[in-house]
């Protein structure tokens, strides 16, 4: 049997990461991913884990480093916010061209500047095209389980692709929840063994990494990148599929929340999707057709599952909690208005701005989303396209 | 240690066929540092002559394994690799004896690679980290870097009416800044004294903890000069005293060659094309000073070994 227990966003990151007991964790402290590598230290310093702990200088070595390690054969992690993020950029982008199946949660925080340490997506988000699996967690049970996840997810041989799994800033990192927590060894079966066939610890069957890739090759090698993660999406649903054997718990690419014959539904990712929960239960109380669909996967995006979940839907808000400057709305937005534009029914969307730099959104705002789209549902008039929630204007 | 003529009979483990510059020295280097290896070694290069020259995608020019990241992070990507190997060989995965080394050029090393190098260098990884030395940015078309000697003329750091001297600064030296570290083993090579240089290597390499070779590399493209004299103008560097070679183990330090006069530091500029504006008269003063600083920096670097001053 497992066991329940009350833990923080960052306990229960590291509390998985006790169990995958990675060979190498390579990392450098931030707020609010902080505790994270605190309380892993600490599992160093008990001797309960066999991991290498390397306490580096700089977020852009901690990637450099897991880079280094995931080619030696050894299962890597790392785990960072924001502006951490921001300086190990350049590495993501290696890591996934790579092809090495390096895992870190990322507590979400604003990316400065000005200098703001609460949360919002504009970290992950401005890293949606490095390559990365990105899954996002709405609380600290799915924190758990999809760390657990994304080493399966990661390692499978048809995708070898680095996963972040994000949890929101402070909201989820510092909130503490009842946590199912799965037996060690139940783990250890679960993730099995990392084993790398290019290692360059196999000193007899030398390999170069990273030579140099021109015009000639580099276009081929993309594309093979592009299908590894196409393919992540089947093996996202595999894994979830057998997570369920082990814990009861299933997961998909995304959580389709009182769905059916929903008429107004809201589209949201991490914390918020919580919040949007209790606002359906009550408006479907009240006889409101509402729904949520929650992004679980947003790299890979699971566009057919998108479109066939809000085709029959009367109107549609996409909540975005990052900006995507100068486009005209926010990133799951921009994704989600052109996944339903191959439907012959045309859906009316529109998006929410909503939460930079920590700022709340609760119950009553949730709310006046469901109210203007069943304004939108009656008059088929969407007064504006894109807008925002708790800002004062 | 074999000798050299022994030493030549070893399998290359960097193969010809690579499309390094003829005359350049870090190929020359890098044979003289695998050929002094006596256990199987990990690579990781920064971005650089080196990488791009070596491994242009389907080839490499590397018989072992091999690792580019990018540029700023030779040390850390390695370090990375040095943990792995750590963390798998106290769980038993692995019983093989493996060195690891680390290449950069100055650009990567003394510039954007110099906190990667400074945390692995402070962390106590078990890794060699060797610079080779080309006194600038050679591969993206010689600019200069914090390791470009005053007087330099470079891309970035050109002569003119306004600015006579071509670089105004003096270089940093990298050398006394991992010494800094209180590193076991620091040293400054130079490929025309292999048998120092081997012997170097094959130190730091048996050094438990991060060690390090800062090695001149001469560089025909950016020095300007024939392409069939670099050796002589890598020997010139020491025998001026433009570059001391010199060992800092556990702290002390030790000349290990000095030549019995220090020939004038006027030959080392006049070698190189890069230095040719300054033997013009009005950068006369210039000279004087590039000279008086060379021996203040030799006198200090031998009072540091307990030798007596020069007297040239």
């Amino acid at each position: 049997m497992g066991k329940i227990v009350g833990l923080t966003g960052d306990e229960t990151a590291a509390e998985a990461m006790r169990q995958i007991n990675p060979d190498v964790l390579a990392a450098y402290p931030i707020t609010p991913q902080t505790e994270i590598v605190q309380n892993f230290s600490q599992f160093v310093a008990n001797g309960v884990v066999s991991t290498e702990m390397i306490r580096v200088e700089s977020e852009h070595s901690a990637m450099s480093a897991c880079i280094g390690a995931a080619a030696s054969g050894a299962r890597a992690m790392t785990a960072t916010s924001a502006n951490g993020l921001a300086l190990m950029w350049e590495i993501c982008y290696i890591a996934a061209s790579y092809r090495l199946p390096i895992v870190m949660p990322l507590v979400n925080r604003a990316l400065s500047g000005p200098i703001n340490i609460h949360c919002d997506h504009s970290d992950s988000m401005g890293a949606r095209d490095s390559g990365w699996i990105q899954l996002y967690s709405e609380n600290c049970q799915e924190i758990y389980d999809n760390l657990i996840q994304a080493i399966r997810i990661a390692e499978d041989k048809e995708v070898l692709l680095p996963v972040m799994v994000t949890l929101d800033g402070f909201i989820i990192s510092h909130a503490m929840e009842r946590v199912e927590i799965l037996e060690d060894e139940k783990v250890t079966e679960f993730i099995g063994e990392y084993k790398n066939p290019y290692s360059l610890l196999d000193v007899d069957n030398p390999v170069t990494w990273g030579p140099l890739d021109l015009y000639d090759y580099y276009f081929e090698h993309k594309r093979q990148q592009i299908e590894a993660i196409e393919k992540a999406g089947e093996v996202i649903q595999r894994v979830g599929k057998e997570f369920k054997e082990i814990s009861g718990r299933s997961y998909e690419l995304m959580e389709n929340y009182r769905l059916e014959g929903a008429d107004l539904v809201i589209v949201a990712a991490g914390s918020t999707a919580g919040t949007v929960k209790a606002v359906v239960n009550q408006l479907r109380e009240e006889g409101v057709k509402a729904g949520l669909l929650k992004i679980r996967a947003f790299r890979p995006f699971p566009v057919r599952e998108v479109s066939q979940a809000l085709k029959n839907a009367k109107a549609v808000a996409i909540l975005d909690r990052s900006v995507s400057f100068g486009a005209e709305g926010g990133p799951i937005f921009l994704e989600i208005r052109s996944a339903l534009f191959e439907e012959a029914k045309r859906v009316p969307v529109v998006n929410y701005i909503y939460g930079l730099g920590g700022r709340d959104i609760g119950i009553d705002e949730i709310k006046a989303v469901y109210k203007n789209l069943e304004r939108i549902a009656q008059t088929k008039k969407i007064e504006k396209l894109v807008g925002y929630l708790g800002l004062r204007e | 240690m074999p000798s050299l003529k022994e030493l030549s009979k070893k399998k290359e483990l960097l193969s010809g066929g690579q499309r390094l510059c003829a005359g350049c020295g870090a190929s020359i280097i890098v044979r003289q540092i695998l050929m002094a290896a006596e256990d199987p070694l990990v690579i990781s290069c920064a971005t650089g002559c080196l990488e791009v020259a070596t491994t242009i995608y389907p080839f490499s020019a590397w018989r072992i394994p091999f690792i580019h990241c990018a540029f700023e992070n030779s040390a850390s990507t390695l370090s990375g690799a040095e943990a792995a190997y750590r963390s798998l060989k106290r769980q038993g995965k692995i019983d093989r004896t493996i060195k690891f080394i680390a290449f950069g050029g100055d650009g990567g090393t003394y510039d954007i690679g110099l906190q990667a190098l400074s945390g692995v260098l402070e962390r106590g990884h078990n890794l060699l980290y060797v610079c080779y030395d080309n006194g600038a940015y050679m591969n993206t078309g010689i600019q200069r870097s914090s390791a470009t000697p005053q007087g330099a003329a470079t891309t970035t750091s050109p002569v003119g009416k306004a600015i006579p001297e071509g670089k105004q600064r003096p270089r940093k030296d990298l050398t006394q800044i991992v010494v800094a570290h209180d590193s076991p083993y620091v040293a400054q090579a130079n490929p025309a004294y292999y048998n120092d240089l081997i012997k170097k290597v094959q130190k730091a390499l048996n050094t438990e903890g991060p060690t390090f070779i800062n090695i001149l590399s001469p560089c025909p493209r950016g020095w300007r000069y024939e392409s069939s004299q670099s050796i002589q103008i890598a020997k010139l560097a020491t025998l001026t005293g433009f570059w001391p070679l010199y060992e800092v183990e556990n702290g002390k330090y030790r000349i290990t060659y000095r030549p019995k006069k220090r020939r004038p530091f006027r030959e080392w500029l006049e070698s190189q094309g890069r230095f040719k504006h300054l033997l013009s008269e009005k950068n006369k003063g210039i000279v004087e000073r590039l000279e008086r600083e060379v021996e203040e920096k030799e006198n200090k670097l031998l009072a540091l070994a307990g030798e007596t001053p020069s007297s040239a």
